[in-house]
């Protein structure tokens, strides 16, 4: 297995201070002084310093990566610290690239951190991944997903991929000359609301910890060039079952980038070919298809309710049937009180709504809400769709009540 | 035959990891799966019937599309089929 790391002609030397701090890796022959100075010179690129950035970039940091790059435009936020252990309570609010950088200095000074705060994009990825002779991608939506693949099978850098679901892992390592790339075992991604969103979601914090750890091994793996990456090989990890398993993966003759007759020459527009509204507010790495919808009086027919409206409508004592589309597990942590029915099983009962709840009153004024109002506005479609005429979805949902009308509510 | 049902999906087999469904070839188990589980069936196939493109299904450890027979591979009760859906999460995405 070769290094991924580019031909230098003189490997950086270790000072006295750098001997000491990676004593452990200089008595293991596999990586020796020639390894540890091989991971001096090498620049690995995170992209994204999330749950599976965070424990990558720290380990990187560790074993004496001499250049790590951080892809990020979020900021930090308290929901993040149960599993981005990369940033602390500290720096809630700042940049994530300059909170990660705080960690990775504390950890070890040497580390040179180049810190790329923006969204990426078709128009930037090429011009920041060149620098770099690994890739990490560690994102959370599928147009950066494709993004960053296209992106190292053009440049011909590695990227060592890690994704995560609940409680379910993923990792492999595409874009190399000899192996498959991730549209070789994903030609196209799934149209958006097909696959469970995460907001339906959830992940226990170890989980990216898990993954993300994979990555670096599998990174260190590349730039020292030993052992078994896993080229062709997609790990399926299973925290519940605690079961590890791989599978076999092959080069499509046919995929359209790294194929012999690539269709893909140059990076395209990933949420076109995704299928989704581009990224705006909501941030780059962040889900886009689940953001909460925009603020119009009426959004794909259904009007759109603010928290405030909905609260004079209570005090009036009006007649209006709200519906909490969440799950009830998010029910127990806070709630208006209102009917429960999850988005997922709306469409199902909408019947047994208009047989009970509601009966003979299509035109009831029904309110949806759910925890930031893209799941509520799914519902309501699906509510109009089975004949109520006076759907509308409150903007903002359970977090913006908790914000503007009643503080004392936790937001989750 | 056993099928292992991936997380996102398991919100339609009830929850359930492992489901155990008879049939001959990988297709007519999916065929039989998708009646066991109605729900699944638009995550699993278009609605002209063909398996989706973003869903990989593992026959043991081979990706059913490099078998010589593809979704007809005759399968046996010890055999395992294996669903790989496309998941993208990496960093915060509770919205």
């Amino acid at each position: 297995m070769p290094t991924a790391i580019e031909e230098i002609v003189e490997l950086p030397k270790l000072s006295n201070d750098e001997i000491a701090r990676y004593s452990r890796h200089l008595i293991l022959p596999e990586v020796g002084m020639e390894g540890q100075q091989k991971l001096k010179a090498a620049k690995v690129l995170c992209v994204g310093t999330g749950g599976l950035g965070a424990p990558l970039a720290l380990y990187l940091a560790a074993a004496g990566v001499g250049t790590i790059g951080l892809v990020d435009f979020d900021t930090v936020d308290a929901s993040n610290l149960q599993r981005q252990i990369i940033h602390s309570t500290a720096t809630i609010g700042k940049l994530k690239v300059d909170s990660a950088e705080i960690m990775l200095k504390g950890l070890n000074p040497t580390v040179n951190v180049v810190k790329h705060n923006t969204m990426l994009t078709s128009a930037n990825a090429l011009e920041i991944f060149k620098d770099y002779d690994v890739i990490a991608d560690g994102t959370d939506n599928f147009q950066t997903r494709y993004l960053v693949n296209d992106a190292c099978v053009i440049l011909g850098k590695p990227n060592a991929y890690g994704s995560i679901f609940r409680f379910e892992g993923q990792a492999s390592v595409f874009g190399t000359e000899e192996g498959p790339c991730y549209r070789c075992l994903y030609p196209e991604p799934p149209p958006p609301g097909l696959v469970p969103s995460c907001a339906e979601g959830g992940v226990l914090g170890i989980l990216p910890g898990l993954v993300g750890v994979i990555q670096a091994t599998e990174t260190i793996k590349l730039i020292l060039g030993i052992g078994e990456p896993l080229i062709g090989r997609l790990l399926l990890v299973d925290a519940l079952g605690m079961s590890f398993r791989t599978l076999k993966l092959r080069k499509n003759p046919e995929c359209p980038v790294c194929g012999p007759n690539p269709t893909v020459t140059e990076l395209i527009d990933y949420d076109q070919f995704c299928g989704i509204a581009p990224p705006s507010s909501v941030g780059p790495l962040e889900v886009a298809r689940d953001k909460a919808v925009s603020d119009l009086p009426l959004v794909d027919g259904i009007p759109q309710i603010s928290v405030q409206e909905l609260k004079r409508k209570l005090d009036a004592k009006e007649d209006v049937f709200v519906l909490d589309v969440r799950e009830p597990h998010e029910y127990q942590i806070v709630n208006l009180g209102a009917q429960l029915i999850p988005v997922g099983e709306v469409e199902r009962r909408a019947s047994e709504l208009a047989q009970k709840e509601l009966a003979g009153k299509k035109d009831a004024e029904i309110i949806v809400h759910c925890k930031s109002g893209a799941r509520s506005q799914r519902a309501s479609i699906a509510l109009k769709q089975a004949g109520f005429t006076n759907v509308s979805n409150l903007t903002g949902g359970i977090l913006a009540w908790a914000e503007k009308i009643d503080t004392s509510l936790p937001k989750y | 035959m056993n099928i292992h049902i991936p997380t996102p999906l398991r919100a339609y087999t009830g929850g359930l990891e492992t489901v155990s469904i008879p049939g001959a070839t990988v297709s007519a188990v999916f065929q039989q799966l998708t009646v066991s589980y109605p729900d699944l069936k638009p995550h699993l196939f278009t609605p002209e019937g063909k398996l989706r493109s973003f869903v990989n299904v593992y026959l043991n450890d081979d990706d059913i599309r490099y078998l010589d027979s593809k979704e007809e591979s005759v399968v046996k009760e010890s055999d395992e089929l294996t669903i790989i859906p496309s998941i993208a999460g990496g960093t915060n995405c509770c919205r």
